[in-house]
Formats: structure tokens, C-alpha cells, sequence
């Protein structure tokens, strides 16, 4: 009984990006869907799916990772470079895609282990602190890298471009600061979506597998979970890289939407990490819905907020304010158990079962 | 599960209300519209908002004369907060306004994003200070200002030919595209110049308060000209704390510099001497220079820097071009595109950084380079 109300709730939040998706289809289709928001759809998922991800960590596992934008840039850069490299030997612009894809969430997994080694052995403010300096590290070694390829292979240097040593058909893909400039245009729409229902997919049945709930019990007591014998760095790494994973996955959208690709403060700094616990934080801390709900709030309102122009950013923080406040407050509790969608389905059995 | 499905509707309303009306690329009729894009909050603020008060100088004074062709200009201006991702959806929005020429966008990065799109959608685009080669690699994308690898060259060039100094300490931003792309190019033709480049030394976005340890290797080296190919905010802490470590080379920098002199409590004693590449001097005698400075001091109560004056060019070089394409207020966006890409190598513009003006195909400005030098707190040209 109790296994069915979970699933049921799941299908909701599969539901709502279905028909998100359906309706933002017909609109595109019918060509009712303004320029701005046909730009807009790819970002959506990638914030979307950065929500998901962080979630998992901030409320699964319930560790304070603020160096969540260094995994997007890790997976933003190897499918890039991934696909800089194939963009004359695989033509199919899908194919090359899912394999850079598929390189982005291996790559980034594997720094999310390598980080979570150490960093998982603290606890509380010290972790955030040192994942905020992994995320620092991450975007300063990217903006030092340069990397060029020639006939005789790939040439890698941190000091500058000239240091590189290429034969004359030497092409840079890395130009430290200047990132990588070219990036195939492969991000749709469709492809975000199923990236991000992939993404839901993982973290949901990561959460009611017997996995998740050994980290939930981590997270929730961890002197208890250990006395019945949870391996407590194993499940903590395993839900990390899942996490750093899923985040370098939404790395590979974003890289492959824009032409250019540099590790700025902006994008891939303690900003990003910040404005994505954000989504986490009002979408509900553990609530993976309301974080992809949130996500999907706070990239479109500065852009509907343009025609307010110079008060734009201002408005846009004092909305994020009433926001918060608003979310946080006891009466919209409330009326957030009386209206939630799951909880209108479920309500009275719920009522039954308390009783 | 009524509520759910009244819900549900409720979502699909909603969905349906922020997609608003579709957009296409049509005129409007009765008035052209250029749109432009660049930051106006955020770190580069400084940029954007020059850029913004420029072009909006030059929309002015052509609307009042008449327009272009008799076509009055309709002019906005959309915040990209230095971000590739803004600026393509500041491009969206202004598409959606049904934007006919792009005057944009201030900063490199974003705008090799915005360029992908305006190719797409095959759009005239100027930028008055995009600067990075990938900037211009349309065949629709034309710019103002030099590229970072000329204004390089053209450095070294300069120290070379003029023999201001052979051994040179460089002290830039690594991780900003202006200024790595303008080292890499000056430590490429500085040998050919006579120029030993006896200290390269960097610094990031994240790190740029305490220059003394560049500052110490430049000195120990033994440079006799420090090269700053940087922005202003940098270069007037380097040359505070090099004269507080009694270090006196000549500073050398490119247009990135001018402004250098209008800091808040910059002691301007300390920018004597300094020498910079740069297409615009504020206190420039000639008629039109004045008339602009005195025009934005009026309105916008600041000194306008080299920003301003590469969008104010950029307008007229727009009103140039689209005159000698005859353009009307009714073609659409492509179609004036194709008229403008050839007529802009047909013009020749003089305008406030440089005269006679011309473009080549590939979207770059053929002008001469202007060296000034800060005496007694003002530029002077050399």
C-alpha cells in the first residue's frame, strides 16, 4: 500500500514535465512560442536538472555542497572537447551527442569520487567550505588549461597558447580563458527533457531503493545508522557522484547550447553553485519537485522582468525575498498541504492512517 | 481528483499566458529598430551602460536630423550582465521586438554567442566593442573597435618602431578573454620587434587587489616598460603600489586603460607618463570629439570613455551603411542584412576613433592606431 503512494506520487512530477513539455511542443509547433522562450527551454532543463541534482545531495544526503557549478563545468568541458574533436569524424550530430553525454556524467562522476574522498570525511560547515574551494579550483584550472590537437595528437600545457608546441594544422579546443568557441549546437529541447526525466528517474528510485534509504538514514542519524552497520563513506561517495554525475550531464546541455564555453565566475563560479541551492532551498529541501518547480521560476523571471529594465535586478531580488518568506511562513505550509497535488489524491487516506 | 485535473488546467493557462504571442522578423512600418546588447548590471557595468549612453547619443541627434532616408530610428537596449546565456536571451527578447539591426553586444564572449544566432537568423550585426576574432567570423558581423590580436600587434609594433623600450615586463588578466588574447599576440610579434619579454607575469578575475609579487618580478627582471593589456581598475592599483615600491618604468597599455584618469580617489600623478593604443581621447580638440563629450557630460554627467565613442561611431556607421544599401523601414530583418554586409565594405565613416573609416569583408576595421600619452592629467596624443 504504502509502496504504490510513493510511485503514485512520482508520476505526478513525471507528469508535470510531460505536459510541460506536450504544451511547450504545441506551442513551438503552431510557432505561438515568442524567441525568447523558445531560448529559454534549453537553460530551463539544464537549471532543472542542476536542481535535481543538488537536491540529491542537499536533501538525500544531506550535506551542504556549494561547489555544485564545478561538476557542471567539468562535464560542461569534456563533452565539449569531446565533441571538438569528433565534430569531423561523427557527423550524426546525435549520436556524437549522447556520447558526450555519456562522457560528461562518467567525468564528472569521477571528479565527484576524487572530491568526495576527502571532503566526505568532514561534516557540516567544514564540508561546505571545502566543496566551495573544490568548485573554485575546478573553474581556475579550466581558465590556466590549454589544450591543442595536431597530427601528432593533443598537446596540453598551463602556461600559455605559444607553450603548446603544434605543427602548423594545430587547432586550440582549450584557450584558457577564452574557453572553447565552436561548440556544435546539439542541445533540443526533447534532449533536455529526457535528460531531465532521466535525471528525476535516477534520484526518485535512488530514494526508494535500499541504497537511499541507507543515506537517508545517514542522514538522519548517523551514530544509528552506523551502529547497524551502514558503510557510511561508501553510501555518502555513491550518492556524491551520482549527484556530481547528473550535474555534469546538465554541464554537456549548456555547453552544447552556447558557441562559447568559458569558466567564468558568472557561470561556473560560487554564483551558480548558489543561485542552484537556491532552487533547492525554496523548492524544498529534500522536495525534488518543488526544486525543479523553483528552477524553472527563477530562470524565467528575469527575463520577465526585462521590461522593467534598470530595476530589473532589484525587483528580482526582492521577489527571491518575498519568495522565500512566503515559502518559509507557517500559513503557506499550509495552504501548500491543503492544495499539493499528491496530497489532494492521497488526503484522505492519509487522514485515515494518522488516525 | 477533480481538484487534480482543475489543477493540471491551471498549469496548462498558465504555460500557456508566459508564452505570449509568437514572434517574427517583419518591420514594423514606420520606424527602424535597432536593438543592442550588452551588460548594464553586474562587473562590466561600466561597459554597457557607455555603450548604452553612446548609441543613444548618436539615435538622438540622427532622429532629430531627420533619421536615416527619412526613416526615424527606434532604439533598445537589453542587459546580457556579461553572460553568454543572458546575452542570447537578451537577443530573444529583442527579436521578439522585432529588432531590424543589431548594434551589439558590448562584451567578447557573449558575443560569439549572439553571433551563432544572428547568423542563424541572418541579422546585421555591429558591435562597437567585441573585440575577439571568433566576434566577426560571419560574414554578417562587422566591428568598430580593433581585434585583441591587432591592437597586440599593434603594441609591439609601436615600442619596436618608436624604440621606447626593449626589455618589457607584462603583467595581465589570464583569465579574461581581452587581455590573454591581446599578451598572446604582442609575445608573438614581439621579437620581431627587438622586444625581449623579460617577465610575463598573471593574475585572474579572482585575484586582483595585491600585484606586488608581479610588480617585485617585473622589477627584478629588470623591465624598462611594463605592457598592461588590461582594464583600468587593475592598472590604477599597479601603478599605485609600484610607485609605493619604488618601481618607475614606463606603463604601456591599450584601450582598455582609457578611462584610467576618471577613478575615484586615484592620485591622476600616478598615471603621468603612462602611454596607451587607444582609438579615442576624450580631450581631443576636433569639433565633433568635443561636441559628443559636451553632449553626454550634459546628459548622462560623466566623462564618456572609448565604449561610448565606438557605439556613437557604430550608430553612424549603421546610418552609412543602410543609406548607401537604401534600406527602408519595411524589409525585413534578412533582407537588410544582405543590402547592409555589402555596402558596409563599400563605406568609408569618419567618425569619432579614427577617420575614414573602412571594412573588409571579414568584418574587420581598417583605422589608424592612436598613441596618447597622460601629461599633466590629460591625454595627449603623440
Amino acid at each position: 500500500m504504502k509502496r504504490l503512494k510513493i510511485n503514485r506520487d512520482y508520476l505526478i512530477t513525471y507528469g508535470i514535465v510531460i505536459v510541460f513539455y506536450v504544451i511547450m511542443s504545441i506551442l513551438k509547433g503552431t510557432n505561438n512560442l515568442s524567441s525568447l522562450f523558445k531560448g529559454l527551454l534549453v537553460p530551463l532543463c539544464v537549471y532543472m536538472i542542476m536542481a535535481v541534482s543538488l537536491n540529491l545531495t542537499v536533501g538525500i544526503l544531506g550535506e551542504l555542497s556549494l561547489g555544485h557549478a564545478g561538476f557542471m563545468c567539468v562535464g560542461a568541458f569534456s563533452s565539449a572537447f569531446f565533441s571538438m574533436i569528433m565534430k569531423d569524424s561523427i557527423t550524426n550530430p546525435i549520436v556524437r551527442f549522447i556520447i558526450a553525454i555519456i562522457i560528461s556524467a562518467v567525468v564528472a562522476a569521477i571528479f565527484g569520487i576524487l572530491i568526495g574522498i576527502p571532503v566526505l570525511r568532514l561534516r557540516g560547515d567544514y564540508l561546505a567550505i571545502v566543496t566551495l574551494a573544490f568548485g573554485e579550483i575546478i573553474k581556475n584550472i579550466i581558465n590556466i588549461l590549454y589544450v591543442g590537437k595536431d597530427a601528432d595528437g593533443i598537446h596540453v600545457s598551463f602556461k600559455d597558447a605559444a607553450s603548446l608546441g603544434m605543427g602548423e594544422d594545430g587547432k586550440i579546443i582549450i584557450n584558457g580563458a577564452q574557453g572553447i568557441t565552436g561548440t556544435p549546437n546539439d542541445s533540443t529541447f526533447t534532449i533536455g527533457i529526457i535528460l531531465l526525466i532521466i535525471s528525476l528517474f535516477i534520484v526518485l528510485n535512488f530514494m526508494s531503493s535500499r541504497s537511499g534509504r541507507a543515506v537517508m538514514a545517514i542522514r538522519d542519524n548517523r551514530i544509528a545508522a552506523e551502529s547497524i552497520g551502514i558503510n557510511i563513506s561508501k553510501y555518502k561517495l555513491m550518492a556524491f557522484a551520482i549527484s556530481a554525475s547528473l550535474a555534469g550531464m546538465a554541464g554537456a546541455l549548456y555547453a552544447h547550447n552556447l558557441a562559447t564555453l568559458n569558466a567564468l565566475p558568472k557561470n561556473f563560479g560560487y554564483n551558480m553553485s548558489i543561485m542552484i541551492l537556491v532552487y533547492v532551498v525554496l523548492g524544498g529541501i529534500g522536495n525534488i519537485r518543488g526544486s525543479v518547480i523553483a528552477a524553472a521560476i527563477l530562470t524565467v523571471l528575469p527575463e520577465l522582468l526585462r521590461g522593467l529594465s534598470d530595476y530589473r535586478m532589484l525587483i528580482y531580488s526582492i521577489v527571491l525575498i518575498g519568495m522565500m518568506l512566503f515559502n518559509s511562513s507557517s500559513k503557506a505550509e499550509q495552504w501548500k498541504a491543503k492544495f499539493s497535488p499528491a496530497k489532494l489524491i492521497k488526503k484522505h487516506k492519509t487522514v485515515k492512517e494518522a488516525e | 481528483m477533480k481538484r487534480f485535473t482543475s489543477l493540471m488546467l491551471a498549469v496548462v493557462l498558465g504555460a500557456t499566458l508566459l508564452a505570449g504571442c509568437g514572434g517574427n522578423s517583419a518591420g514594423s512600418g514606420d520606424t527602424l529598430k535597432i536593438g543592442g546588447i550588452g551588460p548594464v548590471t553586474g562587473g562590466a557595468a561600466v561597459y554597457g551602460n557607455a555603450v548604452k549612453n553612446g548609441a543613444q547619443i548618436a539615435v538622438d541627434e540622427i532622429n532629430a536630423a531627420g533619421g536615416i532616408n527619412g526613416v526615424k530610428i527606434e532604439y533598445k537596449f537589453e542587459d546580457d550582465e556579461h553572460d553568454a546565456e543572458k546575452a542570447v536571451n537578451a537577443y530573444n527578447t529583442l527579436k521578439d521586438w522585432n529588432m531590424q539591426i543589431l548594434m551589439g553586444t558590448v562584451t567578447s564572449a557573449p558575443c560569439v554567442a549572439v553571433t551563432e544566432k544572428t547568423k542563424e537568423d541572418n541579422v546585421f550585426q555591429l558591435t562597437p566593442s567585441g573585440s575577439s576574432v571568433p566576434c566577426t567570423q560571419y560574414d554578417n558581423a562587422f566591428r568598430i573597435c580593433f581585434s585583441d590580436p591587432n591592437q597586440g600587434i599593434a603594441s609591439a609594433q609601436y615600442i619596436g618602431q618608436n624604440n621606447v623600450a626593449s626589455k618589457v615586463a607584462v603583467i595581465y588578466d589570464s583569465s579574461d578573454v581581452y587581455s590573454s588574447g591581446i599578451y598572446e599576440k604582442f609575445a608573438a610579434e614581439a621579437p620581431n620587434q627587438g622586444i625581449e619579454i623579460v617577465a610575463a607575469e598573471a593574475f585572474t578575475a579572482d585575484n586582483k587587489t595585491d600585484f606586488t609579487t608581479q610588480i617585485q618580478k617585473a622589477k627584478d627582471a629588470g623591465a624598462e616598460l611594463v605592457f598592461l593589456p588590461i582594464y583600468y581598475q587593475e592598472a590604477t592599483l599597479i601603478l599605485s603600489q609600484a610607485n609605493t615600491m619604488g618601481f618607475a618604468p614606463i606603463f604601456f597599455g591599450c584601450d582598455g586603460l582609457d578611462g584610467i584618469l576618471g577613478v575615484e580617489n586615484f592620485d591622476t600623478s600616478l598615471a603621468e607618463g603612462v602611454m596607451l593604443l587607444t582609438p579615442f581621447a576624450a580631450d581631443a580638440k576636433d569639433d565633433l570629439t568635443a561636441k559628443f563629450v559636451k553632449t553626454y557630460q550634459e546628459k548622462y554627467g560623466e566623462v564618456p570613455n572609448q565604449f561610448a565613442a565606438d557605439a556613437y561611431d557604430a550608430i553612424y556607421v549603421i546610418k552609412a551603411a543602410a543609406e548607401k544599401a537604401g534600406v527602408k523601414a519595411d524589409m525585413d530583418a534578412s533582407a537588410i542584412c544582405e543590402a547592409m554586409k555589402t555596402a558596409m565594405t563599400q563605406i568609408s565613416v569618419d567618425g569619432l576613433t579614427g577617420a575614414g573609416m573602412t571594412w573588409t569583408s571579414d568584418g574587420e576595421v581598417n583605422k589608424a592606431p592612436k598613441a596618447v600619452v597622460i601629461k599633466d592629467g590629460v591625454y595627449v596624443a603623440l
